[in-house]
């Protein structure tokens, strides 16, 4: 299963881009599904915990440019303005957050982006019901999209810049959310591939060199880029360009990416005057 | 690459490769030392240097000496306890031109007086390499069980060590065989497909010639 198209005929023979992952994982280590079953529900509650964690108004990063902002994104008033797409984004912020308070995440595929998978499924399983048993599917969906993006291109901030980090999760929880929303396989590859063409190009210029700005916004932006990807998914528009060429595309523009635009902490956002610190 | 490899470490942040390698580098340390730390001198390299306040690397090193895994919560608070527990530490400024960006090295004595020295760098996605212990060179990455053994160099040692773990049903995944000097100090890392159990790590400490057994459980829970 290294290519989106293995994954979508692993998917055809066992009903879901989850069951296949699931499938796969438990053939190559002898763990049986089941146990696999209950380690990723142990991850979701740790998500979970996270998401709650980070909405307290009091958390402050190290450095203090970051941390008790998600409260405001989960504000009654904003929730009720933005929906969907608001729950996702507080989520998101409060985790990123989380990540730079040094609390406990889980990284995925990153820490510096581990508010997106997350926040989208959060969101989605409080606005419409979905059970736990079906988030697990869903994650086990990301994880098997996030596993063929690393070993075609990279999830590694560092080469293939933010494109790589969070255009990964936003295709992960634009993937993992079609399934939940009961979309094909065909589906969530078009949501994955619709995420990265969204994400494509965008750079790794970590303020400071610290995983906290642009990072914790960042996260926002990819779980709204997951969503309109699904979204478009869902409504039956298929991506011109499929989702093994767009991983490449991705690669190859990580490739061309220079060193300053790639985790050093010396270009874009990193460069600016009022934050750079010089 | 596995999926929870995508999904995962679960771990306390900011960052896998500056926070939870670095608690990962701490806590293989501490194993490698086999005891209470007492005082650490801890040298950062490149990058580790550069940002090691922002992203918790002194807190997530210190936290690993003092025995906590990448996914403990009490990681934040690492210095304090080190103050409780009675753990002396400074850092310093090292330099190295060919150094791994995120490199560290670590001397460490422990209550029992022992002395360690641990180069290692963290590789990114929370993955490590410890490059050297006491000078001699290491190579390895803990992802196995992994057995460092430090003994007299002399004939026979080697098969002797690999006669008890195959009495003790384990297989051998590799091996490899560093020495200061002929008939000096030598190290053997072993990395095993099988658990260690304590009761064989004291049998291989009692073998004469054997200076010191240590036990690096490979990958578990956050991974």
């Amino acid at each position: 299963m290294r290519t989106f198209a293995d994954f979508l005929r692993d998917a055809a023979k066992y009903g879901t881009l989850g069951a296949a992952a699931l499938h796969w994982q438990a053939k190559q280590d002898g763990f049986s599904e089941d146990e696999h079953i209950a380690r990723m529900r142990s991850r979701l509650q740790v998500m979970r915990d996270s998401a709650k964690a980070g909405l307290s108004p009091n958390l402050r990063s190290v450095s203090g440019m970051v941390g008790g902002q998600a409260a405001l994104m989960n504000a009654p008033e904003q929730l009720g303005r933005f929906g969907l797409l608001g729950k996702a984004g507080a989520y998101a912020l409060s985790i990123a957050e989380y990540n730079a308070c040094m609390g406990k995440i889980v990284a995925a595929p990153t820490a510096g982006s581990c508010g997106i998978l997350p926040g989208a499924l959060l969101a989605a399983q409080e606005q419409d019901g979905f059970s736990d048993d079906e988030l697990i599917m869903a994650l086990f969906a990301a994880a098997g999209v996030g596993r063929i993006i690393a070993l075609q291109a990279t999830v590694s901030g560092a080469e293939g810049g933010c494109q790589a980090e969070c255009g990964a999760a936003a295709a992960m929880a634009a993937s993992a959310l079609v399934q939940l929303y009961g979309g094909t396989p065909e589906m969530a590859s078009h949501a994955c591939a619709f995420a990265l063409m969204n994400m494509l190009g965008l750079v790794c210029d970590p303020v400071q060199g610290l995983v906290e700005v642009p990072c914790v916004y960042r996260n926002v932006g990819g779980v709204s880029q997951a969503l309109s990807a699904a979204q478009m998914a869902l409504s039956g528009i298929a991506s011109p360009i499929p989702s093994d060429e767009m991983i490449l595309a991705m690669k190859q523009v990580g490739d061309m990416l220079p060193a300053c635009l790639r985790e050093t902490g010396e270009g874009g956002c990193a460069a600016c005057r009022s934050v750079c610190g010089k | 690459m596995d999926l929870f490899d995508i999904l995962g470490p679960v771990m306390v942040g900011p960052s896998s490769s500056h926070t939870a390698g670095a608690a990962r580098i701490g806590l293989i340390t501490r194993l490698l030392l086999g005891a209470e730390p007492a005082q650490a001198r801890i040298g950062l390299f490149g990058s580790f240097q550069k940002t090691y306040k922002g992203h918790g690397t002194d807190k997530a090193l210190i936290g690993g000496l003092l025995g906590m895994a990448v996914d403990d919560e009490r990681l934040r608070d690492s210095l304090r306890i080190a103050g409780e527990r009675g753990l002396q530490y400074s850092f310093y400024n090292a330099e190295a031109r060919d150094a791994h960006p995120n490199t560290v090295i670590m001397d460490v004595d422990g209550v029992d007086g022992r002395h360690i020295c641990v180069k290692a760098a963290s590789v990114g996605g929370g993955e490590i390499v410890v490059e050297a212990i006491n000078g001699l060179e290491a190579g390895f990455t803990g992802h196995e069980n992994t057995l460092v053994v430090t003994q007299k160099d002399a004939k026979g040692m080697i098969a002797q060590i690999s006669s008890i773990l195959s009495a003790n049903a384990l297989n051998i995944a590799t091996m490899k065989v560093f020495r200061r000097s002929v008939g000096g100090e030598a190290m053997v890392i072993i990395e095993l497909d099988g658990n260690a159990e304590p009761g064989l790590l004291e049998c291989l400490e009692k073998m004469p010639g054997i200076y010191h057994v240590a036990y690096v459980a490979g990958k578990t829970e956050g991974y």
